[in-house]
């Protein structure tokens, strides 16, 4: 187990002051004018060197994506955007950053942005995250006070400044390019890639675009070091990573990890395993609803990390673990997550609104068995028909849960489309 | 869901004084002439003051921000969390997604039909009440979550919602959060991580060393590409 003197967020549950004072103590602003001192080039080869991925779901390597930035800066202001728009099903982590680590975030966007020369930073909540956006922008004012963040950030000669934008209600806003869209007030329908973000991004500037997560635990690599974070789990795969468990476990939790832990260890260590048991366990979805669910017999043995889950066609997405006992009826866990991605589909590609639509109404009829045989192979079909030809990534997860489902619940689909077919047989012979 | 402007509409709006200092406010954090990025703002704004987003709101914020109504209108209509009708003072959204529905949000939903009298999309006839479904509150390891306008209620039964509602009927808003009273998103009962204090000194990295590393291989580097290929 990752021990607490190796855990970033100490206040993940809340219990400590997350004001300015209190955040002082924990550690943050520490030395932030040194790390500046340190110049962009190392901050953002000190990040490479981390090894730190994306937390946001794609796991691209976060000092990576910085050096894409131009170099130099030119007419045209650079941008620092921070994806607050937390709401893909499971996943709850950054709602206890920002609203009981706040500076954390603050922090790491003043170093974030002096790295990739962007004088503002505009970090956009989703719209539900009225209390959380409060803490923030609590926090935010504080920094301005103490002169953290502003004309001189951190008397670094350095001029910062950082506004909170609050979104209203659309999950395809989680993808950067809508996000981007609808930072500029419009609807939150995704830009064609490329030009890509670093090129043009908001108001048609160099963007770069990260998670809070990917954002918060910058300050404390670079005052710990790129070697300590690199340490902590597997090769291509390290440093810690707050993960949820929710769904058919004893005590659901958010809980801080080393990146590679296993899975079966991370649930009955931290979430007080499964309801009944781990062998009442049914099915596991490993990383957010995007991601294709788990049988049992795979999540005895896989290690939670990029490289383990994509090995066995699935995926560490946000990390939120949602588990479901024997008790849950899988067809409808996957018919329920259709009906999410139908409901928030932006409708401009053509796969995905019409795509969501006809996947959903069928999987309302496999949870009934109301199918044909056939019928599970052409829903198949569909799902790489809407995969891989839509503007975002919403069309894949979308396509994705079905996907798993068919691989590794067809019998259980099969059975009740003959069940289906016996009762309506039998009701017709009474 | 069909999300259009509701056939009933007053016959104006203007932002009272405090609203529009807040207006002005959020304006000014977006370059100058990328006003419009303060559409989402303004239009939460109509709706704290009025209660929902109606088609005068729309035009008044479109003028502030010199953008075509019809563009405010497409946003207004676009985000699921601007509302086009009058609701109750109380709405109630309960999230019935995966993890939601895997800890019993149907229980919840089922509670909340019962206690109000109402179904989905509905208000109560006293105006006190609306209930409706949502998508992924983002609250996941505390559910069944329950939204009352800005404030989750967490952890939340069929039992659970029926006090809460009891709550907000007699005037004594229940404490938002977890109701079952752990911290947060901890696990319930005894603490296994995050038990050490936590402000003890964080141990850092020497930064010259650090600096010196660095330099020495860009030198190392550039020498390397300066010379010959053979």
């Amino acid at each position: 187990m990752l021990s607490d003197k190796d855990r970033i967020f100490t206040n993940l549950y809340g219990r400590h002051d997350w004001r300015l004072k209190g955040a002082r103590a924990r550690g943050d602003w520490d030395g932030t004018k040194e790390i500046l001192a340190m110049g962009p080039d190392w901050i953002i080869d000190e990040m490479k060197r981390s090894g730190l991925r994306g937390r946001g779901g794609a796991g691209f390597p976060t000092g990576l994506k910085w050096s894409f930035m131009p170099k130099t800066e030119s007419d045209r202001p650079h941008y620092l955007v921070v994806n607050a728009d937390e709401g893909e099903p499971g996943t709850c982590k950054d709602r206890d950053m920002l609203r009981f680590d706040p500076h954390k975030l603050v922090e790491g966007c003043l170093i974030a942005s002096f790295a990739i020369k962007a004088h503002a930073c505009y970090i956009y909540i989703r719209g539900e995250f009225y209390n959380e956006a409060s803490n923030l922008q609590a926090a935010i004012d504080e920094a301005y006070e103490a002169g953290l963040i502003g004309d001189n950030a951190c008397g670094s000669g350095w001029k910062f400044d950082l506004y909170l934008h609050r979104g209203a209600g659309a999950y395809v806003c989680g993808e950067e390019t809508a996000l981007i869209e609808s930072l500029e007030g419009k609807k939150g329908q995704p830009r064609l890639k490329p030009p890509f973000p670093a090129g043009v991004g908001l108001y048609g500037c160099p963007t770069t675009v990260n998670n809070v997560e990917s954002i918060a635990v910058a300050p404390t690599i670079l005052r710990r070091g790129a070697s300590w974070f690199a340490g902590i789990g597997r090769p291509n795969n390290v440093g810690t990573k707050v993960f949820c468990i929710s769904g058919h476990v004893n005590k659901p939790c958010n809980v801080e990890e080393a990146m590679s832990i296993p899975l079966k260890e991370l649930i009955e260590k931290h979430a007080g395993g499964v309801k009944g048991g781990w062998d009442n366990l049914q099915a596991i979805i490993p990383g957010g609803s995007s991601v294709p669910l788990l049988p049992k017999s795979i999540c005895d043995t896989v290690l939670m990390d990029f490289d383990a889950l994509r090995d066995v066609k699935s995926g560490l997405g946000t990390a939120a673990v949602m588990v479901m006992d024997k008790s849950a009826d899988v067809v409808q866990c996957i018919s329920r997550l259709s009906d999410f991605y139908k409901h928030e589909s932006c409708g401009q590609c053509t796969p995905c609104r019409e795509g969501t639509g006809w996947m959903a109404r069928v999987m309302r009829r496999m949870m009934k068995g109301e199918a044909t045989l056939e019928e599970i192979d052409t829903l198949e079909q569909v799902t790489y028909q809407v995969e891989g030809h839509t503007i975002c990534a919403l069309g894949d997860a979308a396509a994705w849960p079905i996907q798993g489902l068919i691989r590794h619940f067809k019998p259980e689909l099969e059975r009740r489309i003959r069940a289906y077919r016996d009762a309506k047989v039998r009701a017709a012979a009474a | 869901m069909k999300r259009a402007l509701h056939e009933h509409q007053p016959a104006s709006f203007a932002f009272n004084a405090d609203m529009q200092a807040r207006a002005e406010r959020i304006i000014a954090k977006y370059p100058a002439g990328r006003q419009r990025s303060a559409v989402i703002p303004l239009l939460d704004l109509a709706q704290r003051q009025e209660g929902w987003v109606t088609k005068p709101a729309i035009e008044v914020i479109a003028q502030m921000l010199s953008m075509p109504s019809i563009r405010v209108l497409e946003v207004a209509t676009f985000y699921t969390m601007f509302n086009l009708a009058p609701l109750g003072k109380h709405n109630i959204q309960v999230c019935t997604s995966l993890s939601c529905m895997l800890r019993g949000s149907d229980d919840v939903v089922r509670a909340c039909k019962d206690r109000l009298g109402i179904g989905m999309g509905g208000t109560t006839p006293d105006g006190q009440f609306s209930l409706h479904e949502v998508e992924c509150a983002g609250a996941c390891v505390n559910a069944p979550v329950v939204a009352v306008n800005d404030d989750y209620y967490e952890d939340v039964d069929g039992a659970g919602i029926w006090k809460i509602i009891e709550g907000f009927k007699t005037g004594n808003k229940p404490k938002p959060g977890p109701i079952n009273g752990r911290d947060a998103s901890a696990p319930i009962g005894p603490a296994l991580t995050l038990t050490e204090d936590p402000t003890k000194p964080i141990p850092k990295q020497d930064f010259a060393a650090a600096k010196a590393a660095f330099e020495k291989a860009k030198a190392e580097a550039a020498a390397k590409a300066a010379a010959p290929k053979n």
